[in-house]
């Protein structure tokens, strides 16, 4: 079992979704972190669609009448991925509605500043 | 004995709406003397994200380490590419063998996200809906969360919206707007013949509903986009989708016999059901991306 050199779009996706949550963990700013949460999505979306190729095959809508399951790729990673972009896509938008009305009352994106703020408003 | 008496006391205090208040004073004296543990020493959390270095050496190592553990499953996976992986299974030759008498759509992937697994769908589309509904809780203006600064920079955007000049933008606007928006009810409507579907036919509106909005303004969209007709096509696509699924969940699942004419695949209007879910779909996503953007720039749709 070393297949480290043929699998180099899974490879690509693990590095990705690495970049991405070391992205989230070093960031200050909520909108940095953000996209940092949004490579990690694609990192996944490129791992799914990696696994649903098959090499020399096509894609799976039917051309030239062929009912053949030996001449289409994968069709069921396409429907994860479209569940995950949807997913990702409202997580985003919920969390950037938060980051707004953090912004509103704090005045800063910085993450620790809204800390210390926010441990200053509690009074202790 | 006792364990009874507190117990009514504490469905008495549940019913009078005081249970919080019960047992305060132990709590408060349980939590102060709690608070002054210090488990870590100088090794606890604060300390860490206090030292820059430190905390940015341990993300980056353990953001290492964790690509480094998720190559070696990498290197044990199957190979890229082959026909023999335990991912393509007899699942997918159903799907591509007999979807097309089954569903009677060109298009595997629409024959299976709307006809196999539609509740699925329905469920991404209900996600896109809580979210926008999220969005619209936290950032629709109102009387109590409206400061008079940002009244006097909504008054400004409308004021230039109307009289500033921007002729690349409005003149592009208008010639664009349109195109785009006839490419996706196109996308859209051939969902089940050709790549696409509600959803990319869906953001492909929202991006032509967005272009135009951005050129003439919030005021002129709203002749025509207002809440109220969000709130009508979001609620009426959800239910359309549900009674059309429900429907035929029913009379498969009870064998009634009565199906809906499948027509023949490669025609536009072929493959059952899955056209009107598309239509439902598209607008729903239509609707969504165009509230988001309303909603982030202006506070109201």
């Amino acid at each position: 079992m070393n297949h480290l050199g043929t699998n180099f779009y899974e490879a690509v996706s693990v590095i990705l979704f690495g970049i991405g949550f070391m992205n989230l963990l070093l960031q200050n700013n909520l909108i940095k972190k953000f996209i940092g949460l949004n490579i990690m999505d694609t990192a996944v979306y490129l791992f799914l669609a990696a696994k649903g190729y098959i090499w020399g095959r096509v894609a799976p809508i039917l051309t030239d009448g062929i009912v053949d399951a030996s001449y289409y790729v994968n069709p069921i990673p396409a429907g994860l991925v479209l569940t995950g972009i949807v997913v990702s896509v409202s997580v985003t938008a919920f969390s950037l509605a938060l980051v707004q009305r953090l912004y509103m009352h704090y005045g800063t994106l910085n993450m620790d500043e809204i800390m210390k703020i926010s441990r200053e408003e509690e009074g202790e | 004995m006792g364990e009874k008496k507190s117990f009514w006391k504490h469905l008495k205090a549940w019913v009078d709406g005081e249970e919080v208040i019960l047992d305060a004073d132990k709590y408060i004296v349980s939590r102060s003397v709690k608070e002054k543990k210090n488990w870590g020493g100088r090794y606890s959390m604060e300390n860490i994200k206090g030292n820059k270095k430190l905390y940015g050496f341990l993300s980056v190592a353990i953001s290492v380490l964790f690509i480094g553990i998720m190559l070696s499953v990498v290197n044990d996976l199957p190979e890229f590419g082959n026909p023999s992986n335990p991912a393509n299974n007899e699942v997918m030759e159903r799907y591509l063998e007999s979807g097309i008498e089954e569903t009677g759509a060109i298009n595997f992937v629409a024959g299976m996200i709307l006809d196999y697994r539609a509740f699925d769908t329905f469920g991404e589309s209900n996600v896109l809906f809580l979210a926008v509904m999220c969005v619209v809780l936290l950032l629709k203006k109102d009387k109590n969360n409206y400061s008079e600064k940002e009244e006097a920079e909504n008054w400004e955007d409308d004021y230039f919206d109307e009289n500033e000049k921007r002729p690349i933008l409005k003149v592009g606007g208008k010639l664009l707007a349109p195109l785009i928006i006839l490419y996706g009810i196109y996308v859209i409507l051939n969902g089940h013949l050709s790549p696409g579907g509600g959803f990319s036919g869906g953001t492909i509106i929202g991006a032509g509903l967005i272009l135009y909005a951005s050129a003439y303004g919030q005021k002129k969209m709203q002749t025509f986009f207002t809440f109220r007709t969000f709130t009508l096509i979001c609620v009426a696509c959800l239910l359309t989708y549900c009674a059309c699924k429900s429907y035929s969940f029913f009379t498969g699942a009870n064998h009634v016999g009565y199906e809906i004419p499948k027509g023949i695949p490669g025609n536009i209007l072929s493959s059952g059901f899955i056209l009107p879910l598309n239509i439902c779909v598209g607008l729903i996503v239509a609707c969504t991306m165009y509230g988001f953007y309303a909603l982030f720039t202006k506070g109201d749709i």
